[in-house]
């Protein structure tokens, strides 16, 4: 029994990141329709921008803020620059740039910080919890974060005019144009906000798989995972999304025989595959019906 | 509003291309055939190996190119399906004993059957989701061949190691150049086959799925059907790729058929031009040579030169050598007047 309660705790603490990458995901999905294939390049270069500011000798919390709104401003810049133009091309095409930018991001983080494992300090420091030994405070630390940040974006996108705005924006682009909100800065602003999400995440399970150019490749796609099945449409079906996929891939790994820690991941790309044939809109998306 | 007067405008995956610029002109072909036969003749058996490769990624593009160009479904999970391939080609050379040319169209075989059942689900999906999907597969690929289960046929993370074919009927030519020209009958004979298939009854379907799926449907086109043989025929071929491929590099191993072929193979089509046969070999040459090239001006640059490089054909030529090709006629054909 407290092996169970240990998987899904330590299932909950990783599902934590997974909502965060989830979250960024949807948040550029909702703006512009197209899946982030380089949401995973870009938080782990904010991780890197931290770690660096950090090496030169920044406070943690300095650096975590400096790296957020570093990525925030990036999100907008590469909005601006390259997906702007690519607004009315097809998917293929916005697939394409978006695999380029996965590229670039890697290769540029590759060669200037090279591709040697780096640590990464936590916060929270990593002794059990509450002298409990199921649950370390960084992993306390990480949910916490991931709560306090949806909060956040909850009591945005519900009580302010830009949250309001975004939301319009990305519901009903024509009719948001017509009683004057920007959308395209909506967009841009959406971007940011997923850049800046995706830093959180990046920072947060950086102490756990280290820093290095490749750390984000299994996260993206477990937040792929969580995305889908939360529902593409529905940001708090990605965080719940994500807590689902974290408890599911610790239990599958330790309870099915012959998972262990190999099966992981095709595990939860099956799961992908299941919850997009059987529900395609995921369990809190909308369902898109067509007109003919 | 409820979502069900919610309306999806989604654009089309691909932009349609009309069936008469799928192919080159007959004069043009003839020329790119003769380099074809004659270029090897004079290059270091390196090279040869080389430009044997360029011909396997090519049919694995042009394979992606009938699913993607044709039926206006893309995937992101074509390593998949040449792993399968090499898979099957290496397991049955070294294991069984089958003569290297039998194995092919085994693997074809094979790799069409695997794709059609996944085009089954992949029915389901469209745009984005099927990308995903796709990926997840590509994913998948490397963990599952090193499985212990099937360690005893696979030779799990070490791979296996397959044995290169003479020339036969002992004619005086190295093993890489037999290869060559072993690999450019098949890539002609299923080039031919391709361009026929597009031009056929099925590729209007495709075509027609393409360019509107429910005018298609009430047309009488089944499309589900269609839909999936795509995806069988674009598996068949690249599995036939892909047991070429481990013929000409003498090994498979899971670590071979990662996501980032996948990503390869889809970046060559990009390159070379969605729907575009002929840009299957210039979208093959893209990814084969750029991040060598890259290598050699500094180590880890491919992946930014590569991208950077896919920027600018995406802005400036978003049809890819299609594109390049065709103001390439317009200017030829100024100049004669």
């Amino acid at each position: 029994m407290e092996l169970f309660i240990n998987q899904v705790l330590a299932g909950i603490a990783t599902g934590a990141i997974y909502a965060c990458m989830a979250l960024a995901v949807v948040m550029i999905y909702q703006a512009i329709d197209h899946l982030n294939f380089a949401q995973g390049e870009m938080a782990m270069f904010s991780t890197f921008i931290a770690w660096q500011l950090m090496q030169w000798g920044v406070p943690y919390w300095w650096a975590f803020l400096l790296t957020l709104a570093f990525s925030f401003a990036g999100g907008i810049v590469i909005e601006r620059m390259l997906f702007k133009p690519l607004a009315k091309a097809p998917v293929l095409t916005n697939v394409a740039g978006f695999i380029a930018l996965f590229a670039i991001v890697n290769s540029v983080a590759g060669l200037t910080w090279d591709f040697t494992i780096k640590q990464f300090p936590t916060p929270f420091g990593s002794s059990p919890f509450l002298g409990s030994q199921l649950i370390s405070t960084h992993q306390a630390g990480m949910i916490g974060v991931t709560v306090g940040l949806l909060v956040l974006l909850y009591l945005f996108f519900q009580f302010t005019r830009i949250g309001l705005a975004m939301r319009a924006a990305a519901s009903l682009p024509e009719s948001a144009r017509l009683v004057g909100i920007n959308t395209s800065w909506m967009i841009a602003l959406g971007w940011g906000m997923a850049s800046a999400i995706g830093a959180i995440a990046g920072i947060l399970i950086a102490p756990v798989v280290f820093l290095e150019p490749n750390m984000m490749g299994g996260v993206l796609i477990y937040g792929f995972a969580a995305a889908v099945l939360g529902g593409l449409t529905s940001p708090l079906g990605a965080v719940v999304g994500g807590f689902l996929v974290g408890v599911f891939e610790n239990l599958a790994g330790t309870y099915i025989p012959g998972v262990g820690n190999e099966l992981k991941l095709p595990i939860a790309l099956a799961l992908i595959i299941t919850v997009l044939v059987l529900k395609p809109a995921g369990l809190f998306g909308r369902p898109i019906v067509k007109r003919v | 509003m409820s979502a069900v007067e919610e309306v999806a405008n989604e654009a089309p995956a691909v932009e349609a291309v009309p069936k008469r610029a799928m192919t080159l002109g007959y004069g043009t072909s003839l020329v790119v055939l003769g380099l074809l036969i004659i270029a090897p003749m004079f290059l270091k058996n390196f090279f040869v190996f080389q430009m044997t490769m360029l011909l396997i990624y090519a049919l694995a593009v042009l394979a992606l190119n009938i699913l993607t160009g044709g039926s206006g479904q893309f995937s992101l999970g074509q390593s998949a399906f040449y792993a399968v391939g090499a898979y099957t080609s290496a397991i049955l050379m070294e294991h069984m004993g089958v003569n290297y040319a039998l194995t092919l169209p085994i693997a074809g075989i094979i790799c069409f059957g695997f794709g059609f059942l996944f085009g089954q689900p992949a029915l389901r999906l469209s745009g984005i989701y099927l990308a995903l999907a796709t990926f997840a597969l590509a994913v998948a690929m490397p963990q599952l061949l090193k499985l212990g289960f099937f360690e005893h046929w696979t030779g799990g993370v070490q791979g296996l190691v397959v044995t290169k074919p003479d020339a036969p009927f002992g004619l005086p030519i190295s093993q890489d150049r037999w290869l060559y020209y072993f690999t450019l009958v098949i890539a002609i004979g299923i080039y031919i086959a391709s361009v026929n298939l597009l031009r056929s009854r099925s590729g209007r379907a495709f075509m027609a799925i393409r360019d509107n799926e429910i005018a298609a449907s009430a047309m009488g086109v089944d499309v589900a059907l269609y839909k999936t043989l795509a995806f069988g025929v674009s598996a068949g071929i690249t599995g036939v790729a892909g047991g070429l491929g481990a013929i000409a590099v003498q090994f498979v191993a899971p670590d071979g058929y990662t996501i980032t072929l996948a990503i390869s193979l889809f970046l060559g089509m990009v390159v070379g031009g969605v729907g575009w046969l002929p840009g299957s070999i210039v979208g093959s040459a893209f990814i084969i040579f750029v991040p060598n090239i890259a290598e050699h001006i500094s180590k880890g640059l491919s992946g930014a030169v590569f991208g950077v490089l896919l920027f600018i054909v995406i802005f400036l030529v978003p049809h890819g050598a299609r594109q390049v090709a065709i103001v390439a006629q317009q200017m030829l054909g100024k100049l004669k007047n």
